[in-house]
């Protein structure tokens, strides 16, 4: 019965084919042998790398920039938290799903965020896709986190400026990196995403205020999901920065100006410490340091009033009458006139065929070097300009900062133009006509200069000669040692005019405040030295001032120091298409003084100030 | 009539020694699937209970299919063929359907799979088939046990189940190859190419296009791989190359327990394995996987008539076939079709079916002498 179907020879035969049953066997499970040791001891460190890779992935720690205080120890730019939205691209698996999911989600414009999924930079760093989200957008994207793989909310600080538009243009504001930064070597250490300073002391000192962007590894399972911190590299904040400005000058200065377009500086004629410095129209730059559409861009730039331009150190005007100070030292110190020396003014001033005219009807009769400044005597000063020649005009306009960058820390400074036969042949191409001496000895023509360069020579003037650079920063906060690193301040020439010429130059500005063309200056608290300026915009005049559209009236220049007998402070002012420099500018620069004079009793050096500790919340300085 | 019927003989030490290897090699797989899923959270058993639980009707099965006279067993070969034919259908109509395929009768809270079943019933039906039907020429030799085979393959394919559908075909194969064919050289050859099967198509899937390997997938399969561009192949490679020596140890194996690495616990629990014991944990394995292997062929050697040799010869082949392909599959030799590992990866139907198959095999072996009772 057992043996059914069964033949002795078969089975022998099926029981020897066994044999090569198990030479195959041994051959194959060689075969996998070799195969898996390829895999985990030949190739083994290689698939050890990828699967750390796999496991981990690296994510930017941003830093904390800096902190901003003015020179009382009022916070002018800090950092407040919010949310960012990242993308690692390793783990998307389907980015157009992505994408779509992000537009119904928050709201994003596709191609934006296609944009920066494909841009510049490493694979391995997650992409910033959008920062300030807000609280809800931020809970959507947690919530849809499962369909989201490779998406990230991280919570960074963002830069705030409490006290909005105060202090923008010199504040400035931050932005991420650009590609074309990214190819420069002081921004090497940056990556796609970096946010940087953009304009004004952020740009500047941005080196300083950045800090150091650390590194945190993270363990993350297959779906992208942060499981555990492998290794953190914290990231170093910025330094502080402690300005010279004194928010409560920078705030009235801002508001004198109003809506009016213009500028108006204050700085310390002794050290060059910048008081105040304030360009209108302005920005918002928390605004601007927000991620913007570009339609929002455009916006901003293509406004007519240009919020975008800092007047006070970009802004080129003809400094009209104000031209007349440096006239005055550069005939007293060429020997062109003596003090006493006169000119007769009758009205107007004959050359060739044509009579250049004063702005006084009639004429101011003989008058001295004295007197042309108090009244600021047009034919006076053509008189002596003609007799100098335009080149030596030029060589004291540059003594005095003129055509020269003033060296401020602000980046894209102007240097205005400071004319002579040398520029015009290299600018124009054409030779020097002696009739535009005429012109520029009263500081119109080809003269333009900005209102930072005339308060720093109002500056130099008062400080008998002494040059100082303008600088906005006093102090820098190392935040690793708590060391204050204080800067010092620097001279930056001193004139080569006799300190007689120069008295008699502060004498005569007294004069033009106490009896002369500023006496809307005039001060009850405060002895202020000044000088006015008219700069003409349209050659064309016709009928009285309020008749011509805004657009083509003067600009109202005001330069002045105070007090005049140990000069403290000096004030360069600018109203576009104000008119007459004595009525519209000279207010402005009488107000901001005055408070000066109020509250420099109460002005303690950085290290007092910051011993005390005492501190001002900016909207408090600013509503005051 | 009682003895011959059920054997009660005391077990001797080639049986142990095939015992403990067979338990060894669980638990192995036990510890691999403990590892894989100890973080597991949400409700239920967790897999490694699930898994014992196999193991423990497993060796039920296995004690069935080993006191059974191999000989009745094989005379219920048609019936229980025809069962599972009906079982495959019924999967197509109402069967659970996971990663897009159709494989599992549920039960209760479990799933049944018959494909898995399919391979044990067709090697007793061929088994049976050969040692019954006086064999002369091509005809009844090739033709009619291919008739005998088809509707089974086919039936698996439609679900689809690649991997259940080349074991099934591995088996007649090799049955064939081992009795059916007379031509020595012919069958040497066969055998011979099908072991190199594996590197030769390294060669050929390796010449193709990423695309082209994805339609053909697919084609032949399409519920492997979802996400598809290689990435299982890819994490499956990664997790057996960063084992390197040594290995990660327990739960040290990021690939798996970060679940790069999908299906850890089941047709990848051999690179889950790999990546936390090293080259030299993989070695160990292999050699436990050739020994019990190796006392198979003994028992198919030694068997005492053609049925005993024919049962013993298609398990071995059944249990080399899947070792080698899942092995292969994980290393990155083979496209990624659904092989098990038998033993080791986690699975109630596969794990029965495997003990029960090697229950057959001692049945074989311990029947050796019976007839001269």
């Amino acid at each position: 019965m057992a043996s059914i179907g069964l033949h002795d020879s078969e089975l022998g035969e099926v029981q020897r084919r066994l044999a090569v049953l198990r030479i195959g066997l041994l051959l194959v499970v060689a075969l996998l042998a070799f195969r898996l040791w390829h895999l985990q001891i030949r190739e083994g460190p290689y698939y050890r790398d990828l699967s750390e890779n796999n496991r981990t992935r690296s994510v930017t720690l941003e830093p904390a920039r800096g902190l901003i205080y003015d020179r009382q120890g009022v916070l002018l730019a800090n950092n407040v938290p919010s949310f960012s939205l990242y993308v690692a691209l390793e783990d998307v698996k389907d980015r157009e799903a992505l994408i779509n999911a992000l537009t119904n989600l928050i709201g994003l414009d596709p191609a934006v965020v296609q944009k920066k999924l494909t841009g510049r930079g490493g694979k391995q760093l997650p992409r910033k896709i959008k920062d300030r989200l807000t609280l809800r957008e931020a809970t959507l994207i947690e919530s849809h986190r499962l369909d989201l793989p490779g998406v990230m909310i991280q919570v960074e600080s963002q830069r705030n400026y409490p006290g909005g538009v105060t202090a923008a243009h010199l504040l400035g504001y931050v932005g991420e990196v650009s590609a074309e930064q990214l190819e420069k070597p002081e921004y090497a250490d940056l990556h796609q995403g970096s946010i940087v300073g953009q304009y004004g002391v952020e740009k500047f000192f941005d080196r300083h205020v950045r800090g150091l962007a650390g590194l945190k590894s993270v363990e993350v399972d297959a779906l992208g999901h942060e499981k555990r911190t492998v290794v953190v590299d914290q990231p170093q904040a910025g330094n502080d920065l402690y300005l010279t400005v004194d928010v409560r000058l920078q705030a009235l200065a801002e508001k004198l100006l109003g809506e009016e377009s213009g500028a108006i500086v204050a700085l310390d004629p002794t050290n060059g410490d910048i008081l105040a410095m304030a360009s209108r129209p302005a920005f918002d730059p928390n605004v601007l340091s927000r991620e913007l559409t570009p339609k929002q861009w455009v916006e901003i730039v293509q406004d007519e009033g240009r919020p975008l331009n800092n007047r006070a150190s970009q802004g080129q005007y003809p400094p009209g009458s104000t031209f007349k100070i440096l006239m005055a030292a550069a005939a007293l110190e060429s020997k062109t006139v003596s003090p006493s020396s006169t000119v007769q003014c009758t009205g107007g001033y004959q050359f060739g065929k044509r009579v250049y005219r004063d702005w006084k009807a009639g004429g101011h009769g003989s008058v001295n070097l004295h007197q042309a400044l108090v009244h600021s005597c047009d034919v006076y000063f053509y008189t002596v300009g003609q007799r100098m020649g335009i080149d030596t005009i030029a060589s004291y306009a540059h003594q005095f900062g003129l055509g020269e960058e003033t060296g401020v820390e602000l980046p894209s400074e102007r240097v205005g133009i400071v004319p002579s036969t040398e520029w015009k042949q290299r600018a124009k191409h054409e030779p020097w006509l002696p009739g535009e001496t005429i012109s520029a000895s009263i500081g119109q023509g080809y003269v333009t200069v900005t209102p930072l360069q005339m308060a720093s020579l109002i500056g130099t003037v008062a400080n008998d000669g002494v040059m100082y650079r303008p600088r906005l920063v006093q102090g820098i906060m190392d935040r690793t040692t708590s060391q204050l690193q204080q800067l010092p301040s620097t001279p930056k020439r001193k004139l080569q005019v006799r300190s007689q010429a120069l008295e008699l130059i502060q004498d005569a500005l007294a004069g033009v405040v106490q009896e002369g063309t500023g006496t809307r200056a005039k001060s009850s608290i405060v002895t202020i030295a000044g000088k006015t300026g008219t700069a003409q915009t349209a050659a064309l005049r016709t009928g009285p001032e309020k008749d011509i559209p805004k657009r083509f009236r003067d600009h109202a220049w005001f330069v002045a120091f105070a007090p005049v007998e140990s000069p403290k402070i000096a004030v360069a002012v600018l109203a576009e298409h104000m008119g007459h420099g004595g009525s519209a500018a000279a207010p402005l620069a009488k107000e901001l003084i005055e408070l000066y004079a109020k509250l420099s009793p109460q002005m303690p050096a950085l290290t007092a100030m910051l011993e005390s500790g005492a501190a001002v919340s900016v909207a408090e300085v600013v509503t005051r | 009539m009682i003895d011959r019927m059920m054997d009660t003989r005391g077990v001797d030490n080639f049986d142990i020694r095939f015992i403990a290897l067979v338990f060894l090699i669980l638990s192995i797989g036990v510890l691999s699937i403990f590892s894989v899923t100890h973080d597991q959270t949400g409700p239920g058993i967790p897999f490694f209970a699930k898994q014992i639980i196999w193991i423990l009707l497993g060796t039920v099965a296995f004690l069935i299919m080993l006191v059974w006279d191999y000989h009745r067993i094989a005379r219920l070969a048609y019936p229980a063929y025809v069962i599972i034919l009906v079982l495959l259908a019924v999967v197509l109509v109402e069967g659970k359907t996971s990663r897009g395929a159709q494989r599992w009768i549920p039960i209760g809270p479990f799933a049944f799979q018959p494909s898995e079943f399919a391979k044990l019933i067709l090697i007793l039906v061929l088994a049976h088939y050969y040692s019954k039907v006086p064999r002369v020429g091509w005809l009844q030799r090739v033709v009619v046990p291919g008739l005998l085979m088809l509707p089974g393959l086919l039936l698996i394919l439609k679900q689809p189940d690649l991997g259940s559908g080349l074991s099934f075909l591995a088996v007649y194969a090799a049955m064939l190859l081992i009795v059916g064919m007379r031509s020595q050289a012919l069958g040497v050859i066969l055998l011979f190419s099908l072991m190199l099967f594996p590197f030769a198509w390294e060669v050929m899937w390796g010449s193709l296009h990423d695309y082209q390997r994805q339609r053909i997938m697919a084609f032949v399969d399409p519920a492997y791989d979802p996400g598809g561009k290689g990435y299982h192949a890819l994490q499956s490679r990664i997790a057996i190359g960063a084992g390197e020596l040594f290995g990660k140890g327990l739960y040290g194996g990021t690939q798996s327990q970060l679940k790069f690495l999908p299906e850890g616990h089941t047709d990848f629990v051999f690179s889950v394995f790999a990546e936390e014991w090293g080259f030299l944990g993989v070695l160990g394995l292999l050699i436990l996987f050739v020994a019990l292997i190796w006392l198979s062929l003994e028992i198919a050697a030694k068997a005492k008539d053609q049925l005993g040799a024919l049962l013993a010869v298609g398990i071995i082949c059944m249990l080399c076939f899947c070792v080698v392909v899942n092995i292969g599959m994980t290393a990155g030799m083979f496209p990624i079709v659904g092989i098990p590992l038998p033993l080791m990866s986690y699975g109630g139907s596969a794990t029965i079916m495997t003990m029960a198959s090697l229950g057959l095999l001692l049945n074989v072996k311990r029947r050796r002498l019976s007839l001269f009772y």
